[in-house]
Order: C-alpha cells, then structure tokens, then sequence
C-alpha cells in the first residue's frame, strides 16, 4: 500500500495537465450542449415542422453514428467545406454537435412527459407560449430532464477521452506518455481509471439522489 | 488549392469497408452473447444475494460504467497482460472487453427485468412445488425475457456503434477500415462521407430487424 502511495504522488504531476484538460473538454461539451440542446428539445416538442425536419435528421445521424467516427468524419469534412479548425477546437465542436443531439432527446422526452392538461391550464388562464413555457412546463420538466441530463455528462466525461486519438494530451493520453517512459502500463492504467472513476461517480450519485428527492412528486 | 472528390479509390478498397462491417456486427453480437451471460447471472445474485455479494456485484457495475470504455479497452491489452506475463490476440482482447462492458450495463438491465415480475408468477410457481432453480429457469426467466428485450435491443445498437473503438487496438473492424483507406489512399473526405452513413444505416437496419423480432415474438407469448 506505501508503495502504492507513493507511486501516485510520484505519478500525479503528470497526469495533472491532462486531467485539467478532460475536465476543460468536458465542461466545454457540456455547457454548449446545454443550450443548444435545450432549444433543439423545445423546438422538438412545440416547433413547426419545416424546423423540426432538418433538426430530426441531423439528430438522428449524430445519435446513429460512433462519437469516434463523428470525430474523424468532422476533422477532415469541415477543412473540406472550408473551415480550418485547429485539432481541439475541431474537436469541441464534433462532441457539442454529438452531445447536443443527446441533450435535445432529453429535453424532448422531458417536455412531452409533461400532461397535456397542463399546457391546457396555462392556456385557459391567459398566459402565452412564452409565459406557458417558463412558468407552467420548464419547472415541471426539469425534475424529469436532470437525471438523465447528468448522466449525459458522465458520458461527456468519459467521452472526451478520445481527444487522445486527434493527439491532444488530456488524461487518457498523460496517463500513455507516462507509460511510454516508465513502461509499466498496468498501476498507470489502474490510477487513470480510478481518477476517471471518482470524478463521474460523484456525478452519478448526485444524479442517483436528484432522482430520490424529485421520485415522490405525483402527476 | 481546390480538393476534388474522388471516390474511385475508396471503391478499390470497399471489400475493407464490407469486411470491417461485418466483424464489427459480430464483435457486437459475441459480446451482447457473453454479456447476456454475465449480466442475467450477476443480476440473479444480486437480487437473491447476500450484503457481500451485492456490494461486489455493485463495485463491478459501477467501475465498469464510470471509467471510458477506451481506457477499458486499453486496460485489458495493455495493462492486464504486462503484469501477466502474458498476451491476447487484439480481437480476443477487445471481446472480452466490451463482453465485460455490456455485461455491467446488462445487469441494471436485467435486474430491473427480475423486480418487474408479478409476484403472483413466482408464488403460482411456488405452489406447485417448483424448486427455486426450477422457478428461475421456467417461470422468472422467460417473463424477464419478455421485458428486458426491448432494452437489449438497444444495448446491442449501442454494441454495435462501441466496436468502431476497437480500431485504436488494431482490430480490423470498420473504423480501422476506414482509417486503414485514408492513409494507404490519402482520400480522407471521401472514406469518411462513406463510412458514416454505413454506421447509421446499418444501425437502423438492425433496429428494423430487432423490433421485428421482438413483437413476432412477443406476438406467440402473448396467446
């Protein structure tokens, strides 16, 4: 156990950069994913279908296709329709693109679960789309999207991993350079996996309890 | 300078792209097998388990679904062996992962099957004189089955999509296909617009064919 100790600590400082990356990735990912995915999950639910169309089709090929190969198709299609993005910026915006698909089927399944009796209060009272939306539906709609929305970002976490494979050293790659000098892939591989265990397990918990404290609200 | 498609290339090597296809629907469907295995066996202890064997069972869930599934991947033909002494063939390796994986996702799976049977079965079975195994193999097992296969068709989709990381480990499948075109053929555009698709295409296809399944067979449960 002391060696094991002091393995990490003699270990730690290099991974340290990489683990600010993952994390930089992740809350990249997941804060433009939020709003973009939130309004694709309204415009879901309440859009015209002319709106509704193209986003269901863009949606549906992001959430029917590997992030790996979202990834590459991205690197090399958008220099071929123009854009010249750097590795990492190329890379943010392949996952948000992939993570917003996920988020707008949250908030779409979110919004939808709300009964219809509800919009139809709103409306009885005189509130507009506007004033529906954040007043009536969204509060009720929220307890049903964090859950699942967080979990969403335990899988930006762990997906941005493979930032490692376009050469951009967050976690997954300090942990390989670190293992390409010492050699020893096994307690390198053990510790990169246990960071990456402690960081969504805490995600996952406070999913698990949102999800106890919301699970005796009645419709 | 103007880049100008050309597809003629990538057709050449297309056998790769068919090829890779296929292995990486088998990769999905040897794992989902292994996984089914792994997971209905885990999930029958837990629900039926002692303190310790929940806690074990729920370590194994939970570390496998909070670590990336690359790093996994890495973990198993990398790490596992050098401490061993010993080593995989890289498709070996990548099956036994990814049978791994799903066999953590499945056991959530299966264990919200086992707690959603009605009571009523198991005492029905209870009363004429089945003994627990008899129980679980005649009666809790087929009404699981029932409701936990819409989630494995989805599991296996999923399956399917988490073989494309097999290609960081050489496995021949798709994505390595494609990867192996672009750099033998420079004609990187070209191979991607193609392989994305086959990906989301061939995704749909087996959903088309899983939901076919399910209700067909449902269909003769239900009379």
């Amino acid at each position: 156990m002391n060696g094991w100790w002091s393995f990490v600590v003699s270990t730690m400082p290099f991974l340290w950069q990489g683990l600010l990356m993952t994390l930089f990735i992740a809350a990249v990912v997941v804060a433009i994913s939020l709003v973009a995915g939130v309004l694709v999950g309204i415009c879901f639910a309440y859009g015209p279908w002319w709106a509704r169309l193209p986003l269901r089709i863009c949606s549906d090929i992001l959430r029917g296709t590997p992030l790996l190969v979202v990834i590459f198709t991205s690197y090399y299609l958008l220099p071929f329709i123009g854009l010249n993005l750097q590795p990492l910026p190329a890379f943010l915006a392949a996952m948000s693109a992939f993570m917003t698909a996920h988020v707008g089927e949250i908030t779409r399944g979110a919004i939808q679960s709300i009964a219809a009796g509800q919009t139809d209060a709103g409306k009885a009272i005189g509130l507009t789309f506007g004033q529906r939306l954040v007043y009536v539906i969204l509060p009720q709609a929220v307890r049903r999207f964090l859950p699942p929305w967080i979990n969403s970002v335990t899988d930006a976490v762990k997906g941005s991993s493979l930032v490692s494979l376009v050469g951009i050293v967050d976690l997954m790659l300090a942990a390989q350079q670190v293992i390409g000098r010492t050699y020893e892939p096994l307690p390198i591989y053990v510790l990169a996996a246990m960071i990456y265990f402690v960081i969504n397990y805490s995600l996952s918990s406070l999913s698990r309890s949102l999800e106890a404290r919301y699970a005796y609200v009645r419709d | 300078m103007e880049y100008y498609l050309n597809f003629s290339l990538v057709w050449r090597h297309s056998a790769r792209l068919w090829q890779g296809l296929a292995l990486s629907i088998e990769l999905a469907f040897i794992s989902i097998l292994i996984g089914c295995v792994i997971g209905f066996a885990l999930a029958v202890a837990y629900t039926g388990g002692s303190r310790p064997v929940r806690w074990a069972v729920s370590s194994y869930v939970e570390f496998i679904r909070n670590v990336p599934l690359l790093l996994l991947i890495y973990l198993v033909f990398y790490g596992i062996p050098s401490a061993g002494g010993f080593s995989f063939d890289a498709t070996e390796s990548f099956v036994m992962t990814l049978s791994l994986y799903s066999g953590a996702y499945l056991v959530e799976v299966f264990r919200a099957g086992l707690d959603a049977i009605p009571k009523g079965a198991i005492d029905a079975g209870k009363a004429i004189g089945l003994t627990p195994w008899q129980r679980l193999i005649h009666v809790r097992f087929p009404i699981m089955l029932r409701i936990v296969l819409p989630s494995l068709s989805n599991a296996f989709i999923s399956l399917f999509k988490d073989t494309s990381l097999a290609s960081v480990i050489a496995v021949p499948e798709l994505t390595y296909g494609a990867n192996w075109i672009k750099t033998n053929t420079f004609r990187a555009v070209e191979v991607w617009i193609i392989v994305a698709p086959m990906y989301v295409v061939t995704g749909y296809v087996i959903l088309a064919v899983l939901r076919f399944l399910e209700r067909s067979l449902l269909r003769g449960a239900r009379r």
